[in-house]
């Protein structure tokens, strides 16, 4: 269990982390969700009392994590891949984290196994790709066996094959009874993974959610019409309050009213249908509507979620 | 799943006590030596200490014959053979320096903090293992300086015995004079973060602190200069007479930890204080 609350980070006059409260369970798979730059990583920070909260507190099971008696056996972290001396070797960088905690050596052995590094362990960290750098960040996570794990953008530089792997371990983790509380970027990637999403821009929450309540929230649920009497549909449609647009190919876009009601209104005209399909919106472009305000870093070319469904009224 | 040992962690009992200062100091040492940086500075220490000190008795005895009497009577035996000490304190700064900025530049010390928060208990679980590292370190490349030095020296050239005055001091002091500038190194790391500005600001203190000072009117410059490291690492090691403007040997060595503890202080509170 992760609480936040009221968290606040300011970095001078740069607002990282602001008024931002949530939680996090036991037990499931929790996404935290941002555009980059939003504080994800600030707030994994703050959770780990890294950085010093501006203001506000978070707790991990009720207490400061600062005060923990074994905090890798409490609470593991993967906060950046490739933060090892690139002179040491995984082994070693595991060991020395392990003996901090009084974790044995035949644990270390035993996670270099589970996150496929046993055949480097000896290298020197240095010469890690980056997915191996994330698998050896992984494996300090586990380290000690905690009952709270947070991961920041854990698939970054990972192949299909140990993507695949992460989503698995996390779900595992969780059915376990574990808090995961996961950082992305990539709602996608958090539609497979996660039960629910903590979404945040420019530092503050926009939402906490779970992903189908997220998805039949969308305004960019629709219903996809087409009809050869579409003009006489449309104004029908519009008497009974629905929003309706016409689009180039010549289908209708109903919103504020299901396919039920709309195929019940036609048979009542009448006019014949040749398609009725409900659309629902990608969690990518549910994420990129809620969260349209508030990123930090624009690209030059803009494709907002209304653009990529061509669904202008 | 096989990827933990419990399959339960609401049952998962954690051992009774928390991580104590030997589970730390035991994680500091397997870091030290684990780098390559460890075993270079260390290995310069001792091969260069010990053969510029080497080096330089080698040369004095060849040129004794033609050394005037008055160069032979004021003539430092123990000083001279620990002549390499100078640059033993060099290498042990630089690893001082890197024990706590390498943590910084490659972003271990968040795993390390994640791993033991209480920064203040790890802050001083890695003064003691390099204290005592760097402790080892100078006092074997002084010892093996001294003995070696002197073995070289021989007659007809004057040469030393531990049991002539001054000389245990100068040896044993010299590894100690070593040792916490090592220390203050470390503190200059702890709070500068950054390898580079943290040995330049060591090697500053060491080289350009007395340039400078030796700038400044006489009087002036003489009072300041006792204070200065390399003033009383030379009053430590020379055994023919006490140096002017200087503190007595072990004077200046409680100034210098003076020094350390001051700057270890800072480190340590500014450390508490900063995001890592």
């Amino acid at each position: 269990m992760i609480e936040a609350k009221g968290l606040t980070k300011h970095y001078g006059p740069k607002r990282a982390v602001e008024q931002l409260s949530f939680t996090v369970r036991p037990g499931y798979v929790t996404g935290f969700l941002g555009p980059n730059g939003s504080g994800k990583s600030t707030t994994m920070r703050m959770i780990m009392g890294l950085d010093a909260p501006t203001a506000g507190d978070v707790t991990v099971k009720g207490r400061h994590f600062q005060e923990s008696r074994w905090p890798l056996r409490e609470v593991g972290a993967l906060l950046e891949a490739k933060a090892i001396h690139p002179g040491r070797s995984a082994r070693n960088h595991l060991k020395m984290l392990a003996e901090t905690n009084h974790i044995s050596l035949a644990r270390v052995d035993e996670l270099l196994d589970v996150v496929g590094l046993t055949s480097v362990a000896g290298k020197r960290a240095g010469k890690y790709s980056l997915g191996m750098g994330q698998r050896l960040g992984i494996a300090a996570a586990l380290l000690g066996d905690p009952e709270v794990l947070l991961f920041d953008e854990p698939v970054n530089g990972l192949d299909p094959d140990g993507i695949r792997w992460v989503r698995n371990l996390l779900k595992g983790l969780a059915r376990e009874g574990r808090t995961v509380f996961v950082s992305s970027h990539l709602m996608s990637e958090m539609s497979l993974t996660a039960d629910e999403v903590v979404i945040i821009g420019k530092g503050k929450l926009i939402s906490q959610i779970s992903i189908e309540e997220l998805l039949s929230q969308s305004t960019e649920n629709f219903v996809r019409v087409r009809s050869p009497e579409a003009a006489k549909l449309k104004v029908a449609l519009e008497q009974e309050g629905a929003v309706v647009a016409l689009e180039d190919d010549g289908s209708l876009s109903v919103r504020g009213a299901n396919e039920v009601a709309i195929g019940e209104l036609a048979a009542k005209i009448p006019v014949v249908l040749h398609e009725l399909a409900p659309q629902t919106a990608s969690l990518e472009e549910a994420f990129m509507e809620l969260t349209e305000d508030s990123i930090e870093f624009h690209g030059s070319t803009s494709s907002g979620p209304t653009n990529a469904t061509g669904a202008t009224s | 799943m096989t990827v933990t040992t419990t399959s339960d962690p609401t049952s998962m009992a954690l051992p009774s006590g928390r991580y104590s200062f030997l589970d730390l100091v035991k994680s500091e040492w397997t870091k030290v030596r684990t780098v390559r940086s460890t075993m270079w500075t260390i290995g310069v220490t001792i091969v260069l200490g010990i053969g510029i000190s080497a080096l330089v008795c080698a040369v004095t005895r060849a040129h004794w014959d033609s050394t005037n009497v008055e160069s032979r009577l004021s003539f430092d035996a123990p000083a001279t053979s620990l002549v390499g000490m100078f640059l033993a304190q060099f290498s042990v700064g630089v690893l001082g320096v890197l024990v706590m900025t390498a943590e910084y530049s490659t972003g271990t010390i968040r795993a390390t903090f994640s791993a033991a928060p209480k920064r203040s208990r790890v802050f001083s679980a890695k003064v003691f293992v390099y204290g005592l590292l760097a402790f080892v370190v100078a006092e074997v490349t002084s010892f093996v300086s001294f003995f070696l030095g002197q073995f070289l020296l021989s007659a007809p050239a004057t040469h030393a015995t531990l049991a002539s005055p001054g000389a245990f001091r100068a040896v044993f002091g010299g590894g100690l004079y070593v040792c916490v500038l090592g220390l203050i190194a470390m503190g200059l790391g702890t709070i500068i973060r950054h390898t580079a500005g943290a040995i330049s600001a060591f090697v500053g203190i060491l080289l350009i602190l007395p340039i400078i000072v030796q700038a400044l009117p006489n009087q002036l410059s003489l009072d300041i200069r006792r204070f200065l490291p390399d003033r009383i690492g030379a009053s430590i090691i020379t055994t023919n007479g006490g140096l002017n403007s200087a503190f007595s040997p072990w004077v200046g060595l409680m100034v210098l930890c003076i020094y350390a503890v001051a700057l270890l202080v800072i480190g340590n509170s500014l450390l508490q204080r900063r995001d890592a």
